[in-house]
């Protein structure tokens, strides 16, 4: 890596943050201003950061212990009664156990459930796959009716707190525990369905979602001393899928690689690849989709984000390889 | 979404009202008949369409006209207002019963029962609460009515409202173990605005339940699991009325009512084939001179 780049990669990568402790101080914040706001969870209350929500609000915190399937059902009849639930519990075991609960409770039956996906992708390294989430953004995408939320950072992450309580509509929320650094402006705002451009660039699109966005922004700049020019978009929102950014990046730049700590079957990556796979053919440019394809061997969360290519030096080879195929 | 048949909610208040003022003999028939309207509307629904689930329709239907037209605190030109009681039909496979008894209260127009399950329509085979007013959550998929009703329970008690959440399930039904999650739960919350009430005609789709996944002993299985049990004959209005009163321990009512599968056309009465067997012309004929 030169040394420009290292330079960004210092600025970028300290300090870090968990994102639960955003989410778990923003929920506080507006339980206490809107008692509609109640928060479920399946024994979680400690890694879902509720430890204080249940210290000031006792009665709104709802813990149905170790019952993922009648968690998300529990949901659902609070939200139909008017009230604003916040299903807190780690990605893996919200997504997997209770998919049926999320497709007909929740999504079908369009009740305003707000799903945290608290610790998601590989958040519990050494744990291994069956506390692995890669799959929740595949399996979440399949349904119609709900909104799927990465945010990148601790603003992001309390902004899609925010907003999901403002107007509540069914939604998940991928709550990261892997530290990551702001990548997000301070003036920014999170708006639904919208990809954003955090660097500008006509060569290639670099489309990353949630702990990738500050490595796509190293890879940037690492691109950048070698004379590519490369956009950043940080995929905020999976669902609705910012169609009119994936369009702009295909006909504006000559190659597109997405980034996502989540498996390539049904992701950010699948999702682009269906948008950029139906546009003429001057615009279906080279594309690049980086993710997992297996489960993970042993290994912390850092090294299987190395081990999965999922490193800023992964993204400018991809980067690289998709401009040398155009 | 369906809207609602005003002037069919004023005959069903007309006819409620006359229910909660009538002799016991007098309040019978009246059950009796809304019960037989319902059964003869889903025998006429089940053949323009071709198909459906006939036996825990007819097993359910007595259930439903209890609650529809005596227990529910409920307003059909105004669905899930506050201060009102809420229902959930766990065993959405059952809409047909369900239809016939939403639309004589009014939430929507009788007619609609003519396009059931045709193209589009509203009327699904399984219940969608963004399409059919009075239905509260979209069933079909088992297990999934009770984790609803606990969650809206919740909601009732957390918001200061004095609404009854009444959840039916079909027997096979609670071979779901999300069920049994969600009664661990009603118990341990203390829930006694829930009442979840078992439609116990012991076949599922194949055979009865007790040669498939046995669900005996039932009722100690659920009062151990924290419920005040009540059992009824689920076809005596009296019965169920009855055991649909409010809790008297400090925890969720199970009860379970003893249905006949079929119940009402002697050709199906607990028969397994009629789960969801459609009737020939000659068999709609003779169902229809039974329940006239």
């Amino acid at each position: 890596m030169s040394a420009e780049a290292a330079d960004v990669a210092a600025s970028v990568a300290v300090p870090v943050h968990d994102n639960r402790a955003a989410f778990a101080d923003e929920l506080l914040r507006l339980a206490r201003e809107d008692d509609r706001i109640v928060a479920v969870c399946n024994d979680s209350v400690g890694s879902s950061n509720l430890v204080a929500f249940r210290e000031e609000f006792p009665d709104r915190l709802v813990n149905v212990g170790i019952a993922e399937q009648n968690m998300v059902g529990v949901g659902a009849g609070l939200a139909s009664f008017g009230l604003i639930p916040f299903v807190c519990a780690a990605s893996p075991f919200l997504t997997a156990r209770s998919l049926e609960q999320i497709k007909a409770d929740v999504a079908y039956s369009q009740h305003p459930v707000i799903l945290c996906g608290m610790s998601p992708g590989l958040a519990y390294g050494e744990l291994g796959p069956t506390h692995h989430s890669p799959e929740d953004l595949s399996w979440l995408r399949a349904l119609p009716g709900i909104d799927i939320v990465v945010p990148a950072d601790r603003r992001q992450t309390r902004q899609a707190v925010v907003a999901a309580a403002r107007q509540p509509r069914p939604t998940f929320i991928r709550v990261g525990r892997f530290k990551v650094p702001d990548v997000t402006p301070e003036t920014s705002t999170l708006r639904r369905g919208r990809f954003d451009v955090l660097r500008g660039g006509d060569d290639v699109t670099i489309i990353a979602a949630g702990t990738l966005v500050s490595r796509a922004l190293v890879a940037a700049a690492a691109l950048r001393v070698s004379g590519v020019d490369a956009r950043v978009l940080n995929a905020a929102y999976i669902a609705p899928l910012d169609v009119d950014a994936i369009r702009a990046a295909a006909f504006e730049t000559r190659a597109i690689v997405t980034a996502e700590e989540a498996n390539v079957s049904g992701g950010l990556g699948a999702a682009v690849a269906s948008v950029v796979g139906e546009l003429p053919a001057r615009a279906r440019v080279p594309l690049r989709v980086l993710g997992m394809r297996e489960f993970a061997p042993t290994g912390s969360t850092e090294f299987l984000l190395g081990y999965f290519g999922l490193t800023a030096e992964d993204l400018v080879r991809a980067a690289e390889d998709a401009l040398s195929d155009g | 979404m369906l809207s609602t048949d005003l002037s069919q909610v004023e005959r069903w208040r007309r006819r409620r009202a006359e229910v909660a003022a009538a002799s016991p003999d007098r309040r019978r028939e009246l059950l009796a008949d809304t019960a037989r309207r319902t059964r003869r509307n889903v025998v006429r629904m089940i053949r323009t369409a071709g198909q459906g689930h006939i036996g825990g329709d007819f097993s359910v239907a007595d259930i439903l006209t209890t609650l529809f037209s005596h227990t529910l605190r409920v307003d059909p030109a105004a669905p899930s207002a506050r201060g009102t009681d809420r229902f959930i039909l766990s065993k959405g496979h059952c809409a047909a019963s369900l239809y016939s008894t939403l639309a004589d209260a009014g939430y929507f127009p009788l007619r609609a029962l003519d396009t059931f399950m045709a193209p589009l329509s509203e009327l699904n085979g399984h219940p969608n609460r963004v399409k059919v007013p009075g239905v509260e959550t979209n069933t079909g998929p088992l297990g999934h009515g009770l984790p609803v009703a606990v969650g809206q329970a919740v909601a009732a008690r957390l918001t200061g409202s004095d609404t009854r959440v009444f959840v039916v399930l079909g027997d096979g039904e609670l071979q779901e173990g999300s069920n049994w999650e969600a009664l661990m739960a009603a118990a341990h919350l203390r829930l006694d605005n829930l009442i979840l009430i078992v439609d116990r005609n012991r076949l599922q789709q194949g055979a009865r339940t007790e040669d498939t996944n046995g669900l005996e002993p039932l009722e100690a299985r659920l009062r151990a699991f924290g419920c005040e049990v009540r059992r009824a004959d689920g076809h005596d209005f009296d019965a169920l009325i009855e055991a649909f009163l409010p809790a008297t321990e400090n925890g969720p009512v199970a009860v379970i009512a003893d249905t006949v599968k079929g119940k009402g056309v002697s050709f199906m009465e607990d028969r397994v084939e009629w789960h969801h067997k459609v009737p020939t012309e000659d068999q709609v004929e003779q169902a229809m001179r039974e329940l006239a």
